[in-house]
Parts: structure tokens; C-alpha cells; sequence
């Protein structure tokens, strides 16, 4: 038998230190639901997937009773919607229908309303990227994402220069909620087909018919598991970081497994990402200052972050038989106590967060900038971090609100896991000539591997 | 199918009597209990087997809540499975 003590580690990481399973995800392949009709084509898709997702929640929250391990998050990603409503057009019947079918399997959002055009752009493309404002506006649980660059075919600049206005545009549509459609929208480079976590997750054209990702959670585990080692040199931090990764790793598996099972759906992937709520106790900005910066933002902390997103990818890899997603850490702002805090104070700030980037996934997410940021200006910093994303071979994104009406300074309440955003400074010098080029920066010399 | 119960509070005449009561009432069966204090807190954890029972986890898991509540004590239940999996190779 399991002894005592370890039995009560388990029982505290569940009940004093937030560990949790983050979502069960459900991949979902639309690709047979194509049709030269909208409402026909929009129809399937809505049969398919309250059919193939009709017990997703209930499993869900059997397994959550049964294992006595909180299960936060029931989520649905199908394929792109770019790639199966061009033929119809029609695109924001698509969204009602993810929205209508979200809400009969009870799922809190669902994702892949987007586009792939990291190279280039077809005609259905960039007519469908242009819905994508209303559909965030007129739906309440569908997400969008959109991929601009990849290390293999470099950034599109054209789709970059589109998204900062499709940004802005679903800031203003969504006014009344400080902009809360864009924090269902990200633009990635890079983009992964298996990404559980929303607003970002798609089902790939690479992936089978349907499958079961889990993304697991605990910052606040590592946190309190770091705090027994105070002082202890980083060797030290690092193992301590990698068992606990392990163990939070193998609860993952053991419910992606048991989900699989029961929902007669193959497992896909844990995604090994440590991922912040607002509650206080489950925040990755904590992490980096227990290990000893007074406040994230400080020097130290790219580093601090480094250490962290590598030793939790190196512990969760033994855990799982298949590791996939994005992996890594998120700093999601608004997300994050410790990162609110970080920058409400002014030690974090939006180009410490670029850096960082650098090191973890996933990108500048869920930060807010002052409303009348131009679009200029966030196609800035796409470009900015899809070039990181490529060159470096990562995964990056970013997920931005400019919130109308709102400055420097203010707070902006998105509620719930999305928690609040203090508005940050952006860099207010022009850059529209750049971004008025358009055209494709190339692949790095590096994506030459053949 | 074997599952951890935890008991946690402040010790008192009867935990042990009514916990395992509602065991005997669903055919539960108890294989192994041990009780410590811990950082002044009363822990008991029981491991026990479904395999004779018509009962679900997620249904005793309710009942023990309740029992728990008028006992003053914290009660939780789990599949055994969480515990190897975490701790167990």
C-alpha cells in the first residue's frame, strides 16, 4: 500500500496547492462535414460534434469525482474553419454552429475558428479572416486562432498587417466587455495541431478522426515545493522542479488515459505546460520569485524562467507516453496574480515579457494596452514575435486586447480564469511603414534541414 | 476496485464508528486503516475495496462529505489509482 505520507502529498498538492487537471481537450476532424452548401455544411458540422462530444462533460466530471482530482476545463478544438467552410462560404454560420454545439455538450469553449496562411493566403482565406471580429462578437464560447509564420515558410506580412486590424476591429465590437473578444483570439507562429489549451487550440489536418488531449496545471505545487529547498542552490531547484513535474505529469496521463477509455476516443497528448490561474497560490510569476527575484520582471527572471520551463518539460517527459502541445510555461498576464501584481507595480513590462518569450511558451498573452494602440502597432509586435517564434523553432503567439476607452494604468475585469488586466505601456513610436511593406519575411537559413 | 479515504480535523469520540458504518451499509469492505496526528491534525486513511458493492466512488464520495460535516472533520475519497500513479513507477 501507498504510505501515509505519500498518500497526504497527493491530498495537499489537491487540496492546499491547487493541482489540477487544466482540460480535457476533444480533437475533432471537420474535414468530412465540406460541402458546397453553408447550412447543409454548418449543419454537420454541429451533428458531428455534439454526437462525438455528447458525454465529454459527464466523463469529465465522473473521472473529476471518482479521482478526486479537480477537472477545470471540458473543451472542444475541430479543424481550422477556414479550411472547411471555403467551398460555402458562409463562414459565421460556422461560428453559430460551434457556439450552438458548445453549448449542448456543455463545453466552456470550443476552438478552431481559424486560418492556417502562414505562407500565403487563398481568396477564402482572407475573406474568412475578416469574419472573425463578428463571429467573436456574436458568439459566446467559440475562440479563433490564426497562424502567420512558421520556421519552414517564414511570416507572412501580409496576414500580419490583417491581424492587428482584425485585432482592433474585435476590440471595438466587443467594447461593452473591455474587448473580451480578444482574449479569444490569438495569432500564433508555429502553431501546434494538438494544443489543448484554449484560446489557441485547433484540431490539425495532420490528426486523425478525433483524440483526447489533457493539459495539466500546478504552479502552485512547484511553488510550495521550491519553498523546501529556500536558498539551495539552482542544481537543486532544477531536480526539485522536474520530480514535482513528474508526479503532476503522471495524474495527467492516468486522466487522459481513463478519459480515452471511457469516451472510446484514442489518447492523443499531455501538454506538459504549467498554466496560471488568477487564484492566488497558482501563479508562475510566484515561482520565479521564490527562487529568489523580489518581483517577476526583475533581472534574473528570463533566466529564472528558463530554468523552470526547461526542468518541467525534462521531469513530465518520463511521466507521459506521449508528450505534445505547446509544453511549456504560460505567462498569461491577466491570468496570473503574481504577473498582475509584477506589472501594476511596474517591475514587468511588455518588452521583459517579449524576452521572456524567448525562453517558455507561449508568447505576450492576454495582455491589455491603452484602446487607441494602433493597429500598426500590434502588427508590430506580431511581427516581433512571430520572429522570435521562427527563428528559434518555438511556438509563439500573442493574444492582446487593446481595450477601448481604457489608459495606461487602469484595470480591466475580465472575470473568471481570465482574470483582470492592469493596462500596460506600449511603445508609441511609428512603425506603419514597416508593416505597410506586406509580403513574406523568409524562412531562417536554419529551416534548410533536408 | 480499491479507493483512499482521508479523514482530517480535530479528534473525537466516534470517527472510526461512523465512517465505517456507512461502509458496512454499501459492502464496502476495509483492507487496511492507519491513524497518526500530523502537525496536530488527526489523520486517518483507509484503503478500501468496491468489488462487493453496487456503490460508485463519486456517490459514497457524497455521503462521507455529509457524514464528514457532522462530524467537524474534512473527508475525501479516492480511486487508489491517483496515489500510484503519482507515487508508483
Amino acid at each position: 500500500m501507498i504510505n501515509t505520507l505519500e498518500i497526504m502529498e497527493t491530498i495537499n498538492m489537491i487540496r492546499e496547492e491547487n493541482l489540477d487537471i487544466r482540460t480535457i481537450t476533444m480533437g475533432i476532424s471537420l474535414l468530412d462535414c465540406i460541402g458546397d452548401n453553408a447550412d447543409i455544411s454548418a449543419g454537420r458540422v454541429y451533428d458531428k460534434i455534439t454526437k462525438k462530444a455528447e458525454n465529454l462533460v459527464k466523463i469529465g466530471n465522473d473521472i473529476e469525482k471518482e479521482y478526486g482530482i479537480p477537472i477545470i476545463n471540458k473543451r472542444i478544438s475541430v479543424t481550422p474553419i477556414s479550411l472547411v467552410a471555403q467551398s460555402c462560404k458562409g463562414y459565421t454560420k460556422f461560428a453559430q454552429a460551434l457556439d450552438l454545439a458548445a453549448h449542448e455538450t456543455g463545453v466552456n469553449f470550443i476552438g478552431g475558428y481559424g486560418a492556417l496562411v502562414h505562407k500565403g493566403y487563398t481568396k477564402g482565406d482572407i475573406e474568412f479572416i475578416e469574419t472573425i471580429p463578428e463571429a467573436l462578437a456574436t458568439t459566446k464560447r467559440v475562440c479563433s486562432s490564426v497562424n502567420i509564420g512558421s520556421t519552414k515558410a517564414g511570416i507572412n506580412m501580409n496576414a500580419v498587417r490583417q491581424m492587428g486590424q482584425i485585432i482592433k476591429k474585435t476590440a471595438e465590437l466587443t467594447a461593452d466587455t473591455a474587448g473580451f473578444g480578444c482574449a479569444k483570439l490569438v495569432v500564433f507562429a508555429n502553431a501546434v495541431e494538438d494544443n489543448p489549451f484554449m484560446a489557441g487550440a485547433f484540431h490539425g489536418v495532420g490528426e486523425g478522426e478525433s483524440i483526447i488531449n489533457v493539459g495539466v496545471s500546478g504552479p502552485g505545487v512547484v511553488k510550495c515545493a521550491l519553498e523546501k529547498v529556500k536558498g539551495a542552490d539552482f542544481g537543486v531547484v532544477a531536480e526539485t522542479i522536474k520530480r514535482t513535474a513528474f508526479k503532476i505529469t503522471r495524474v495527467g496521463q492516468l486522466v487522459a488515459n481513463e478519459a480515452s477509455k471511457r469516451l472510446g476516443v484514442p489518447f492523443g497528448i499531455v501538454d506538459l505546460s504549467l498554466a496560471p490561474t488568477p487564484a492566488v497560490g497558482d501563479s508562475v510569476a510566484y515561482i520565479l520569485e521564490e527562487m529568489g527575484l523580489e518581483k517577476c520582471g526583475a533581472p534574473g527572471t528570463t533566466a529564472a524562467l528558463a530554468l523552470l520551463n526547461d526542468a518541467v518539460k525534462k521531469g513530465g517527459t518520463m511521466a507521459s507516453s506521449y508528450v505534445g502541445g505547446l509544453s511549456g510555461a504560460f505567462i498569461p498576464v491577466s491570468e496570473d496574480a503574481g504577473m498582475i501584481e509584477a506589472a501594476v507595480c511596474g517591475s514587468l513590462t511588455l518588452e521583459k515579457l517579449e524576452a521572456m518569450t524567448c525562453v517558455c511558451s507561449v508568447g505576450i498573452d492576454m495582455v491589455v494596452v491603452p484602446g487607441d494602440t494602433s493597429a500598426e502597432s500590434i502588427s508590430g509586435l506580431i511581427a516581433d514575435e512571430a520572429a522570435i517564434g521562427v527563428v528559434n523553432t518555438k511556438t509563439t503567439a500573442v493574444r492582446i486586447i487593446p481595450a477601448c476607452g481604457k489608459k495606461i494604468g487602469d484595470i480591466v475585469e475580465f472575470g473568471g480564469l481570465l482574470g483582470r488586466g492592469p493596462v500596460m505601456p506600449i511603445n508609441s513610436f511609428d512603425c506603419s511603414k514597416f508593416i505597410a511593406r506586406g509580403g513574406r519575411i523568409p524562412a531562417p537559413m536554419h529551416s534548410l534541414k533536408n | 476496485m480499491k479507493a483512499v479515504i482521508t479523514v482530517l480535523g480535530s479528534d473525537k469520540v466516534g470517527i472510526i464508528a461512523k465512517v465505517s458504518s456507512l461502509l458496512a451499509k454499501k459492502n464496502v469492505n476495509i483492507l487496511d486503516i492507519s491513524q497518526t496526528i500530523m502537525q496536530d491534525i488527526f489523520t486517518m486513511i483507509m484503503l478500501v475495496d468496491f468489488s462487493g458493492s453496487d456503490c460508485k466512488v463519486s456517490e459514497l464520495g457524497e455521503e462521507l462529505e455529509k457524514c464528514g460535516q457532522e462530524l467537524g472533520v474534512s473527508i475525501t475519497i479516492a480511486h487508489e489509482g491517483i496515489f500510484n500513479s503519482m507515487h508508483r513507477i
